[in-house]
């Protein structure tokens, strides 16, 4: 039970109950949908640009508590930091969760995204973890070349 | 009857496994039939002129009388041996389907397909622009005899339908919509994956057409599947997929087919998977479909008893008990199935979870 209690932590369960995240911009910049056919989980992802620096984001879509949580606490993690920031985080939260990251002080940038760490012991939710920032991922290949 | 102590999985693992309709765990008769062929019988089928492959072929061609007799298949080649349900539905929609459907003919099928009898469809509607067309669900989730008499016309060549619906446990009405598709000229393929478990099969007394199972639905190993087809129609049907064994004479640019069965089995066979399948229909017919029917009717009242006593959960089930088997599908308000899922995991519970299998059918079922 240990490992379902801590990963339904307060942070997941106020992120994934009616974010504040979940919206529509005015005006974006980009937007890319991610989903999860396995599970049904789809996500669009909104962000607004102010020079290289990600100003705005929100997203739209349906799924189970750890992935709306998860794109949620992205969000505010990512809000404010210029693109190369972002990747370096996204990489480090998708190294956390594959247990790829051995030493906690690289997990300090991801802020309150490591309340995730804890589905890295649960290989079946992995994916939900993981599907905003792999969005996310990919929206900054397909857009920044 | 103690019948958990006859899986070791079950023994072994402290767990509570409420996901057969995805795959069963299986009867050490069945696993003790595998280790037994491997030990003592293991050869290629139809090969070698060695007694060793003789008696590997006597176990192979076995299994398909007893598979014939326990479906009461008019003829042991009705038979066709497959990896899956899957495989055997494709089978059908390239060597008949795509043989025989033309332009705006209409391809019927129910919204509670799985997703394998109902993509080959769409596939097979694209190439030779035919019709896909569905028979929906009343508030019941059943299909009501109008629904099936309205969408099964003049145009329709083919039908499939669901005998028991994976995602709601409803068993539809396969004699009447065979009879009715039979009056308007088509032919119906029945998925049997979720009702032979529970429920005797009579191909010749349904009069189906095709009829498809897997086997690691009903306590066999993973890998197996069955096809039935009735003889004039699988004679008349190319093969699906070409190779050693399905053939009479090669030449160089010209081969002339086998016989049926065996020109819908090209390549070495899954022959474990057969014994497997063997050793698991005798262990069904041990026990027997009335006791088996006996067993599931009281757990399933009881749960569906206790379950409707949580205010917080949604039950999808048709209120005509007669018409349900043994699928139980819930949703937990204001709760993401996967969530749920994980955390009746955590305490020891395996359950399907997410939306269901047919993405299509969940456009109506909105959790």
């Amino acid at each position: 039970m240990d490992d379902v209690e801590e990963m339904y932590n307060e942070i997941i369960m106020e992120h994934s109950m009616n974010s504040y995240n979940k919206k529509k911009l005015d005006k974006a910049d980009f937007e890319e949908m991610g989903h999860n056919p396995n599970c049904g989980d789809e996500i669009s992802i909104e962000v607004k640009m102010n020079g290289d620096v990600i100003e705005d984001m929100a997203f739209s879509g349906h799924g189970c508590a750890i992935s709306q949580a998860s794109t949620s606490v992205m969000i505010d993690t990512l809000k404010g930091k210029t693109v190369e920031e972002a990747k370096d985080i996204i990489k480090t939260f998708i190294g956390m969760i594959k247990r790829e990251i051995k030493d906690d002080k690289e997990l300090e940038k991801l802020d309150e995204a490591i309340a995730f760490k804890n589905v890295s012991n649960m290989p079946a939710r992995v994916k939900c973890a993981l599907l905003a920032w792999h969005t996310m991922e990919d929206m900054i290949k397909k857009n920044n070349k | 009857m103690d019948i958990k102590k006859d899986f070791p999985l079950l023994e072994n693992r402290k767990i509570a496994y409420l996901d057969s309709g995805a795959t069963t765990q299986k009867p050490i008769e069945v696993i003790n039939a595998i280790k037994e062929f491997y030990e003592k019988t293991n050869a290629n089928p139809h090969r070698g002129a060695y007694s060793l492959s003789v008696e590997a072929t006597e176990v192979y061609e076995n299994t398909r009388t007893k598979i014939a007799e326990f479906i009461n298949a008019k003829h042991r080649e009705e038979i066709i041996f497959s990896k899956n349900a899957t495989e055997s539905l494709n089978l059908i929609a390239y060597s008949y389907g795509l043989e025989n459907i033309k332009k705006d003919d209409e391809i019927c099928i129910s919204i509670m397909e799985h997703h394998s009898n109902l993509v080959p469809w769409q596939k097979v509607a694209k190439t030779k622009e035919a019709k896909l067309t569905y028979m929906y669900i009343n508030n019941d989730y059943e299909l009501s005899d109008e629904e099936i008499e309205s969408k099964i016309t003049d145009k329709t060549k083919i039908v499939g339908i669901t005998h028991v619906s994976n995602v709601l446990g409803t068993i539809n009405n396969v004699e009447k919509i065979i009879k009715y598709a039979h009056k308007k000229g088509a032919i119906v393929i029945v998925d049997a994956s979720q009702s032979i478990p529970h429920m005797k099969i009579d191909v010749q007394e349904l009069d189906a057409d095709f009829l498809v199972f897997s086997g690691h639905k009903m306590l066999a190993p993973l890998g197996i599947g069955v096809l039935y087809g009735k003889k004039e129609i699988l004679e008349k049907m190319t093969p699906f997929l070409m190779g050693g064994d399905m053939i009479e004479y090669v030449y160089e640019h010209d081969t002339t087919f086998a016989p049926l069965p065996n020109k819908f089995e090209a390549g070495t066979q899954n022959v474990e998977g057969v014994v497997g399948l063997g050793a698991a229909i005798d262990y069904i017919k041990s026990i027997g479909y009335n006791e088996i029917h006996k067993i599931e009717n009281e757990v399933v009242s009881y749960a569906i008893d206790e379950l409707k006593k949580l205010d917080y959960l949604d039950l999808y089930l048709t209120p005509n008990k007669e018409n349900h088997s043994s699928v139980i599908s819930f949703n937990i308000k204001g709760v993401h199935p996967h969530d749920v899922a994980s955390i009746l995991d955590s305490e020891g519970v395996c359950v399907r979870s997410r939306k269901s299998l047919c993405t299509t059918f969940n456009e109506i079922f909105r959790y």
